[in-house]
């Protein structure tokens, strides 16, 4: 592995190694030593968990990190192409960590370079790393990635962390249930892929009542501004929000997962019950992210 | 009395022939080959077919099709033939397919993929045959053909 532009270039024995790395280096068995190695954490659009994610895995390998945040004061707003910006940036570092909000961004800037690119998110596409951080917390949680049962709940329809998610669990044949209203439902192309691959989901019109079977219930932000009409929005979010009366009779192993930030969709009241794992998961984006730079920068 | 064979479009000496585009794309496909220059170009529309029941014929005098032009073609309708004649006879015919990796030929529809932001060449893998869909490298959106912009 060079780079880590997409989920879609991944296998499903390479996405197991980089568990069994992320695990070992929670456990202490593996310490990378990153010393003398600079990281460019190139910014376009601001992130500041993900940014903070990745300076934080940079930093507790004894790294360092560059950082640009934002295009304010930079060579782009003077006019100077992405390629040359790229270019110059690898002459100072040895990895390029980078979000942007143009799609494909990250794609083209692991062909212009000769360092290993990390793709933190190019717009509406893909985020591998937060795709990868959430397989990590439920093989953590779970023990296996194989034949789960997973329900997906919240904005289906523009979360590309819950599309990544999906299409990466099919890898292992999961079972999905959707939560969410009927206008920001699962896009069609995502549920094709899943048919093409034999992936059973449903799609349910409220939590409660269906959580029973359940084993990970991600839950994702559902934005106001995604409703034209105020009240629709209020009369939606009430059905797509997570409460601990609603968590009566689930099963013993379920986690509850959240990309975060979270705003009310989980009920602060679900945070005392043994299911909540959202602050965890966050957690295991470190060593997620550790592992990712580790096996790009040929240390492990 | 032998039955007249009447052939609608002159045969040409040496050249390309075009077969079996299905009706009424003719004109696209014309759009998008340079057929401007010295060569004499013959276009054939709704003429009856065995094969597609209608179908719409190029013949071009004296002239190769590049690679990028059959591959536009080919990506257009797949359902073609490429015949090259020399000295009036067939030398080769072949069906079109369409191109497994599709570079610089397609304009990628999302405005914000980086091929239109900063006009880097695009390229595109054919994502299924039979529905005619292509999904850019890019930006990985997937596009049917026929709805997509062509450049050559």
């Amino acid at each position: 592995m060079k780079n880590l532009i997409s989920m879609r270039d991944l296998s499903k024995d390479e996405i197991l190694h980089l568990m069994d790395i992320a695990g070992e280096i929670e456990k202490g068995n593996i310490v990378p030593d990153m010393q003398r190695k600079l990281a460019a954490l190139l910014f376009f659009e601001p992130s500041t968990r993900t940014m903070f994610s990745f300076d934080t895995a940079m930093k507790r390998m004894n790294g360092n990190t560059v950082i640009m945040s934002g295009t304010k004061n930079t060579s782009a707003q003077k006019g100077e192409s992405f390629a040359d910006t790229l270019l110059t940036i690898a002459q100072y570092a040895d990895i390029i960590i980078m979000r942007s909000p143009i799609e494909g961004s990250s794609r083209y800037a692991a062909e212009v370079v000769d360092i290993p690119v990390v793709n933190a998110g190019d717009g509406a596409n893909q985020h591998p790393t937060q795709a990868l951080l959430d397989l990590y917390s439920i093989v953590k949680t779970q023990g296996t990635l194989e034949n789960l049962t997973i329900g997906l709940a919240g904005d289906l329809r523009f979360g590309r962390t819950v599309h990544s998610l999906a299409q990466a669990m099919a890898l292992f044949g999961a079972k999905f249930k959707f939560f969410s209203p009927s206008f920001l439902q699962m896009p069609s192309y995502i549920k094709d892929d899943l048919a093409e691959k034999n992936i059973q989901f449903e799609e349910c019109p409220e939590l409660d009542g269906n959580l029973d079977d359940l084993d990970i219930l991600y839950v994702t932000r559902v934005q106001r501004e995604r409703f034209a009409d105020p009240e629709e929005y209020e009369k939606a979010r009430g059905s797509y929000i997570l409460r601990k009366s609603m968590l009566d009779g689930v099963k013993d192993n379920l986690r509850v997962m959240h990309p975060l930030p979270r705003v009310d969709e989980i009920h602060t009241d679900v945070d005392v019950t043994q299911y909540a794992y959202y602050f965890q998961q966050a957690k295991n984006g470190v060593y997620t992210r550790q592992a990712i730079i580790s096996i790009l920068m040929g240390e492990v | 009395m032998k039955p007249v064979k009447l052939i609608k479009v002159n045969a040409i000496k040496n050249g390309t022939v075009i077969d079996h585009i299905p009706a009424g794309k003719v004109l696209k496909v014309v759009d998008l080959v340079n057929l401007t220059g010295e060569n004499s170009v013959m276009i054939g529309m709704n003429l009856t077919s065995a094969k597609l029941g209608r179908k719409d014929i190029i013949k071009i005098e004296n002239r190769v099709l590049s690679a990028d032009e059959v591959n536009v073609i080919a990506m257009l309708a797949p359902e073609a033939s490429l015949i090259i004649i020399k000295d009036f006879a067939v030398v080769s015919k072949q069906q079109l397919t369409i191109p497994r990796e599709i570079d610089g030929l397609i304009v990628c529809p999302n405005p914000k993929c980086i091929t239109n932001i900063e006009g880097i060449k695009s390229r595109f893998t054919l994502s299924s045959e039979d529905k005619k869909i292509v999904r850019c490298a890019y930006c990985e959106k997937k596009y049917e053909i026929d709805d997509v912009e062509m450049i050559v």
